[in-house]
């Protein structure tokens, strides 16, 4: 009688397992993160086509490291690419409550020759700066480049208030991944693209175009001496 | 009843009995023993958490250094590994680095330099490989040149060209010129 018993209770016990095990998969689904989607690109691919005929260019990257970006630049252009993490200089600033010493930290923050940089990677980290900063940025990234050298922007056209950075990860030339992480504060507006125009003053815009997903890709060269 | 309960009976047990094989690998983790222990050598010298070095250091044997080094490290044939613990202020040269710790100097590598996550390197990367994890801190540049080769994309380049002409989506409208 007693086996029974256990029996039925090992058999009720079987059934609330199951129930449990069912019910897990349901829990588990709730939280899990949404998929990243590919967002296309179209400056990308015309930033590495203006870098593919030189013999290793210099690249500068001003977003946060990430590990296939570097190969996948390493691999395309046979490059020299330093990283320039330009959000977390901004983090470093916000959070020692020194936000309006960011444009005289800008002012000397490159220790490369000027006229070194073949290629720099801005993407969209304009749209976290006020305009002071945003200028001096501008104009210490234009004495970095090479004549003819090259320049990538990625200007938000919509007012984003959620305060998140973003890391474009490069799937192939014409496809980036957008894989945000948190910020101490949002994008500070949409820049208008005349505002863009007149901050990039020793620049031409070679190519720009506004994407579906609210993003104003702009390619820039400095003009060839 | 009865013959349904003996069926039911045995699927209950089975459950605890996967758990016993996997019992014996808790002793040492899997990912820390390659980790520490480089894959394909056999003699894998080790510097204890305690130790300070200062001045070169080179050797022909894989070497995980757990402790603080100061200088220079050369292992052109071997595998340097610097530790969770590892804090290294020196120009490193070596076949290949695994770095989980903090490195700051220009890191040298004939093979690869493989950072892991919460690993961190500030200085200059020359090497034909590069891994850098998510949550690696990587501060300077790398420099991913063979020695002779050519860039891949110059092959692919026509390729490449043709590409948005095929692929263009309906958005991505050009507005400047």
């Amino acid at each position: 009688m007693a086996e029974s018993a256990r029996s039925l209770t090992d058999l009720f016990g079987m059934l609330g397992n199951r129930r449990a095990a069912e019910a897990r998969p349901a829990a588990e689904s709730a939280p899990a993160p949404a998929p990243e989607v590919s967002h296309p690109t179209k400056a990308l691919q015309k930033f590495l086509g203006c870098l593919q005929n030189r013999e290793r260019p210099v690249l500068v990257d001003l977003g946060p490291v990430v590990g296939s970006n570097v190969n996948f630049f390493g691999e395309q252009l046979g490059c020299r690419i330093r990283v320039e993490d330009i959000a977390s200089d901004i983090e470093t600033h916000l959070k020692g409550g020194k936000a309006d010493q960011l444009p005289a930290f800008f002012a000397k923050r490159f220790t490369q020759p000027p006229g070194s940089v073949d290629g720099i990677l801005c993407w969209d980290v304009f749209d976290y700066l006020d305009k002071a900063a945003a200028q001096t940025l501008a104009s210490a990234l234009i004495t970095l480049l090479k004549p003819d050298g090259v320049l990538l922007g990625f200007f938000s056209t919509a007012e984003v208030r959620e305060p998140l950075y973003t890391k474009y990860v490069v799937v192939d030339p014409l496809h980036l991944k957008y894989r945000t992480y948190p910020a101490s504060r949002p994008r500070q507006r949409a820049l208008l693209n005349g505002d863009i125009i007149r901050m990039f003053g020793g620049l031409r815009v070679s190519d720009s175009f506004l994407m579906k997903s609210h993003v104003r890709e702009m390619l820039f060269r400095k003009n060839p001496t | 009843m009865w013959k349904r309960d003996e069926s039911v009976k045995p699927a209950t047990p089975p459950a605890p009995a996967p758990a016993a094989p996997a019992a014996p690998a808790v002793s040492v983790p899997p990912a820390a023993s390659s980790e520490r222990r480089p894959q394909h050598m056999g003699e894998n010298v080790n510097i204890g958490k305690s130790v300070i070095i200062k001045g070169e250091l080179s050797g022909s044997e894989d070497l995980t250094i757990e402790g603080h080094v100061e200088g220079r490290i050369e292992l052109k044939e071997n595998i340097l590994t610097i530790g969770p613990n590892g804090k290294i202020r020196a120009e490193v040269f070596a076949k290949s680095v695994i770095v989980l710790g903090e490195v700051t100097g220009n890191v040298t590598a004939s093979e690869k330099v493989d950072i892991r996550d919460n690993g961190s390197v500030d200085g200059d990367i020359t090497s034909p490989r590069v891994a850098i994890a998510e949550g690696a801190h990587f501060r300077g540049s790398v420099d991913m040149q063979r020695a002779g080769a050519k860039p891949a994309a110059k092959a692919a380049a026509p390729a490449a060209q043709a590409a948005p002409a095929a692929a263009a989506p309906a958005q991505g409208q050009k507005v400047g010129a």
